[in-house]
């Protein structure tokens, strides 16, 4: 049998979906989310943490309806091309804390590399320094599967082990719907904490940000869009694939927002930025290179733990675990204890790197 | 004598890896990567054509067997 012809498996069609994910990011912050922050995976994430109130930082409290949605989309596709295949088994507590680190990385810079490209798309000249890291994170992480590293095999699972997390984040989904999340009345308290004001206040509409979130969830399952995948695979082996979605996504970002007068170029005064440059290039050398021994970007590994990845969805939930850990331990942004645990998680993560080299992978 | 790889259940990038690995050893004849996603039978796909090999696919019961030749 010849090989599969697959529209989206194209380089057209990752190019023509990386444009319509930056298209999709910038009109979104157009129509209420925060700015520079029209999509990002880990701000997302750690805005349902808050609402959850795994954390307690008032101004990031917000049950994010994108995140559930790209799952749910993901889930939906996979369905759909019968690519849905429970698997788990592949050392998933240490994917557990890489997810942890690769989120405490990202909210020191502040933002996921979706966000990255973002931020720079906006005109915030800091996301050089956090995309620097993020390509210096990734080239450690490729020298460490270049060694051999190896989270080892996922094996097949039951149906109940791939059901978990798209049931979880249909859940949340329809608890961010149809539940209260800001309520003034004492007797109908709300279950989810709701930021009345900063970045946890700004929002699209409900329903829209759903349905772009599912169509992205979608689109991104069939094409396999990863941001840290683009680097990788143009670092390891002059790959330009998916490294040509992530540039269509920059480039759509960065004209819609000129023309929506999004775009404010400078360091000083970025929205939800800071400008310690040290602390933007490690926390992003920290999060590129859990993400690439991981497999993948945030954005990827929910697309994943959509499609039946059970390793995927235990870092998606080391990332949640990562959010409340960095609100709670004033480790975001260029916060008190921010530089410590950029350095102990590159000495974590560069052990498990080293510890899980492998010469021979066993067959199963 | 064709060359076997089984790169199942294993995460991004390493099927390609051990695929290119196979690839770059072999030099010429066949090669047989056994991958259990659609997402590994593209990936694996691509690299093996841009190193000027020639690629076919097999459905198996619980994954993908690409024969590569050159």
């Amino acid at each position: 049998m010849k090989r599969p012809k697959d529209p989206f498996a194209t380089l057209v069609g990752i190019i023509i979906v990386g444009l319509l994910l930056g298209a999709a990011a910038a009109t979104l912050q157009k129509l209420g989310n925060p700015p520079n922050m029209g999509i990002c995976v880990a701000c997302f994430t750690r805005d349902i943490a808050g609402a959850l109130g795994w954390h307690r930082a008032a101004v990031v409290q917000y049950l994010r309806p994108e995140i559930p949605a790209f799952c749910l989309g993901a889930f939906l596709a996979a369905l759909l091309f019968r690519e849905f295949r429970p698997r788990t088994g592949s050392a998933p507590a240490v994917r557990f804390v890489l997810g942890m680190f690769a989120m405490i990385g990202a909210l020191v810079f502040l933002g996921c590399p979706w966000r990255a490209l973002l931020r720079l798309a906006g005109g915030d000249w800091n996301a050089l320094l956090g995309l620097a890291g993020l390509i210096v994170g990734i080239g450690v992480g490729v020298v460490f599967l270049r060694m051999g590293f190896s989270l080892g095999r996922s094996h097949p699972a039951r149906s109940v082990a791939g059901l978990a997390m798209p049931f979880v984040m249909l859940v949340l989904l329809l608890l961010a719907i149809f539940y209260p999340q800001v309520s003034a009345d004492p007797a109908k308290p709300a279950a989810l904490f709701r930021s009345t004001s900063g970045p946890g206040a700004a929002a699209a509409n409900i329903w829209l940000s759903t349905a772009v979130g599912l169509i992205i969830g979608f689109l991104a399952q069939r094409t396999r869009f990863c941001t840290v995948g683009g680097l990788r695979d143009v670092i390891l082996m002059r790959d330009f694939h998916l490294l040509s979605g992530v540039l269509g996504f920059l480039a759509a970002a960065f004209v819609l927002n000129q023309v929506f007068g999004q775009f404010n170029p400078g360091f000083a005064g970025q929205p939800a930025a800071h400008t310690n440059a040290l602390l933007n290039f490690g926390g992003m050398v920290l999060a590129g290179l859990s993400f690439t021994l991981a497999g993948g970007c945030p954005g990827r590994q929910v697309f994943l733990s959509g499609e039946g990845d059970g390793d995927a969805a235990i870092f998606v939930l080391g990332m949640l675990a990562g959010a409340a850990v960095s609100h709670n331990f004033l480790m975001v942004a260029d916060g008190p204890t921010a530089p410590h645990i950029v350095v102990a998680g590159l000495v974590i993560v560069c052990l498990i790197g080293l510890l899980g080299r492998e010469r021979f992978i066993p067959a199963r | 004598m064709s060359q076997n790889v089984d790169a199942r259940g294993l995460s991004c990038p390493q099927p390609v890896i051990l695929t290119r690995a196979a690839l770059q050893q072999a030099g010429s004849g066949e090669v047989i990567v056994t991958v259990d996603t659609m997402t590994q039978v593209h990936n694996c796909t691509r690299a093996a054509e841009k190193l000027g090999w020639q690629a076919a696919m097999q459905v198996k019961a619980d994954a993908f067997e690409l024969r590569f030749t050159k």
